[in-house]
């Protein structure tokens, strides 16, 4: 496989009053070519803010990427200037976000919005970009293209400003959709009907995904592999299949294990992960998962566990993996 | 459907009682209205269309739907927060909804609400201590402040939190705590029914947990009884007895959780369960998602006849003109649907 994105060692920061916020310590991953990805994380663990270091959007002042390097195909994004990046994105990756109604221009019709795009990154004429326009509309299930493109973002439901928003991402045919939480705001059978657009499209086109969200049924269908984000840090990295059936982590665990399962008796008690996610100014040497976590040992709380390989792409940054594999053995 | 829902493991009794609230006939709608000096009525929203269901005491009672159904409103009214425009609510056979603002007020202490948003139902410039005595002082239940500040701290204790976090400011608190305060002002007049309006769905999974559990704990202890309003069915199917589904203001479906499980009757709920994802990648990748099409219509010009059929698998022509009743299909279980 050949590897389309490759994060090392990424590190983004943010200062504030109270302190660096270390939201983004130090994950590494990779992007095959035509691979969704999932980042699966509670809020304020750093998932997004993981996302928006790659397209570059990290507000300046506030927050900086401190260290390590993202390459896309032979590029490396860090060292381009302002203008080359804006030239990538939407080009050579897209974005999705959760809020459609918040992402897409108010006061512009759809159909300008798409055209704008075409035309700034692929040099068509109007008529073209138009044409363009309606064919993306089609595809992504919107039905009277002709009459949709001269209407504004407010005249769309929800799930339809969603479907708005993956004819953009798509219009360039970019190697890369990165989409946060891009069905949380919608309904639970809009949410199975975008989720399959998304999945089909990628397919289709031979379009990486990376797809970030808090729901473990979400990632459970799209993802080929998952990466466990917690207080800025991968916890664990593995695919689909071994995330759910054998976690190695008791972040992981402990996730699967808090959920009401509707394939599961019912009645059962939840366990719940006990505590509160730390604050991300005052990170310790330890594990920051330790003070929650129901494996630690003495080393937890003064040495930061390094990612430690398991096999067959199986990565966990746990020193108990293997007392969280017995338990979990049991089943999650 | 190709999962199998397991019914629970070991049932709790279900208890069987005189209704503690009973919902007749509840209709609530609100006009949308034109021009500032001459308003007129230019359509209805029938937020509420028809709502019928009791509940027992010591029961809890699911509402599902997505969003626009009608099941925030309809707990609104049971709260009298929001007046009827027609129909009733019950509680212990008093009709609550022909009550006065003044009338109501002993009724209000038995009656509690736990919102969604932790962040918007706290006062921001109370101390929690503050938050959850003002109940207390409102109904004048107890007048010695040294005994208040006892009681306040005992319902933190109960709600899991530290006695000295009535001090604290709710902007100091993570989402759960808040959420945590939310119920402890709600069991503060010791309450015997609670609406619990999607109590733990801005909550990350993890607190989630922690919250249902406490939810069932205070359910046990305190005999309460909830109306559990959600559009997350897990949830739903953990917590509560008898599950209520609403689509567009109407009720689709009524039944006990283990036999709507088992077997929706009704294409829209068929259509919900469906499009759940499981946390499984083996039980994910047999299921068939294309159960469900459409999109939710606007409920200011809801489709004629059965609100549901233009998104229905199994619409035949006499739902486009006729509304079908909701009707008891076998004993317990009830659906508005003219094909099951």
């Amino acid at each position: 496989m050949t590897g389309l994105l490759q994060v090392e060692d990424l590190r983004t920061q943010f200062f504030t009053p109270t302190g660096i916020v270390k939201a983004v310590d130090g994950i590494s991953y990779s992007v095959a070519e035509g691979e969704t990805v999932a980042i699966v994380g509670e809020s304020g663990c750093g998932k997004s803010v993981s996302a928006l270091s790659i397209l570059g959007l990290i507000p300046e002042a506030a927050g900086k990427i401190t260290g390590g390097r993202i390459r896309f195909m032979d590029t490396d994004l860090l060292r381009l200037s302002d203008e080359e990046m804006r030239r990538m994105r939407g080009r050579q990756f897209a974005m999705i976000f959760q809020e459609p109604m918040t992402s897409l221009n108010p006061v512009l019709t759809i159909g300008r919005q798409i055209r704008e795009t075409l035309q700034t990154h692929l040099g068509v004429s109007r008529d073209q970009a138009l044409q363009r326009a309606g064919e993306l509309l089609g595809m992504v299930g919107i039905a009277d293209a002709d009459r949709r493109l001269k209407q504004y973002p407010h005249q769309f439901s929800g799930g339809m400003r969603q479907r708005v928003m993956i004819a953009l991402a798509l219009s360039c045919k970019p190697k890369l959709i990165i989409a946060d939480e891009p069905t949380t705001a919608l309904d639970v059978t809009i949410q199975a009907q975008i989720l399959e657009l998304m999945k089909d499209l990628t397919h289709r086109f031979d379009v990486a995904l990376i797809i970030i969200t808090h729901n473990l049924g979400v990632v459970a269908r799209y993802a080929d592999r998952v990466n466990v984000m917690y207080a800025g840090r991968f916890v664990e990295m593995g695919t689909a299949l071994q995330i759910y059936h054998s976690p190695k982590h008791p972040y992981t665990l402990g996730l699967l294990r808090s959920v009401p399962r509707l394939d599961q008796p019912r009645g059962a008690r939840l366990i719940p992960i006990v505590g509160q996610p730390p604050d991300l100014t005052r990170l310790g040497k330890g594990c920051s998962y330790e003070p929650r976590c129901s494996f630690r040992v003495g080393r937890c709380a003064v040495e930061f566990p390094p990612m430690q390989t398991i096999g067959g792409g199986h990565f966990s940054a746990c020193w108990q993996y293997k007392e969280v594999e017995l338990t979990a053995g049991d089943g999650p | 459907m190709n999962i199998n829902y397991a019914p629970a493991a070991a049932e709790a009794t279900i208890p069987r009682g005189a209704p503690l609230v009973e919902v007749r006939e509840l209709k609530k709608y609100f006009p949308l209205t034109k021009g500032l000096v001459f308003r007129r009525t230019m359509a209805l929203i029938k937020a509420v269309d028809a709502v019928s269901f009791s509940i027992g005491k010591g029961e809890t009672v699911g509402l599902v739907g997505e969003s626009g159904c009608g099941k925030t409103t309809t707990g609104l009214c049971i709260l009298n927060l929001e007046r009827p425009t027609e129909g009733a609510v019950y509680y212990e056979g008093v009709n609550l909804s022909a009550l006065s603002h003044h009338q109501l007020i002993p009724w209000r202490r038995r009656i509690q609400v736990i919102f969604q948003d932790p962040y918007s139902s706290l006062n921001p410039r109370m101390k929690v201590g503050e938050i959850v005595a003002d109940p207390i002082r409102v109904h004048r239940l107890i007048a010695d402040g040294r005994q208040l500040r006892e009681r306040v701290a005992e319902l933190l204790n109960v709600c899991g939190l530290p006695a000295k976090m009535a001090e604290r400011y709710p902007h100091e608190l993570s989402g759960g705590q808040r959420q945590r305060v939310g119920i402890a002002r709600a069991l503060s007049t010791q309450p015997e029914f609670i609406v619990c309006d999607e109590a733990v769905s801005a909550l990350d999974v993890s607190i989630q947990a922690q919250i249902i559990n406490l939810l069932e704990d205070l359910r046990d202890e305190f005999h309460l009884t909830y109306l559990f309003i959600s559009h997350d069915l897990s949830v739903v199917r953990h917590l509560c007895h008898r599950i209520v589904v609403m689509y567009l203001g109407k009720m689709m479906e009524m039944a006990q959780t283990d036999a709507l499980f088992a077997g929706p009757l009704h294409p829209y709920t068929q259509a919900l369960l469906a499009s759940i994802p499981v946390p499984d990648p083996e039980v994910e990748a047999t299921r068939d998602y294309s159960a469900v099409r459409g999109e939710i219509p606007s409920p200011i010009n809801p489709p004629g006849g059965c609100v549901f059929h233009p998104r229905c698998p199994i619409a035949v022509s006499s739902c486009y003109s006729q509304v079908p009743s909701f009707r008891e299909i076998v004993p317990g279980h009830w659906a508005a649907c003219s094909e099951v």
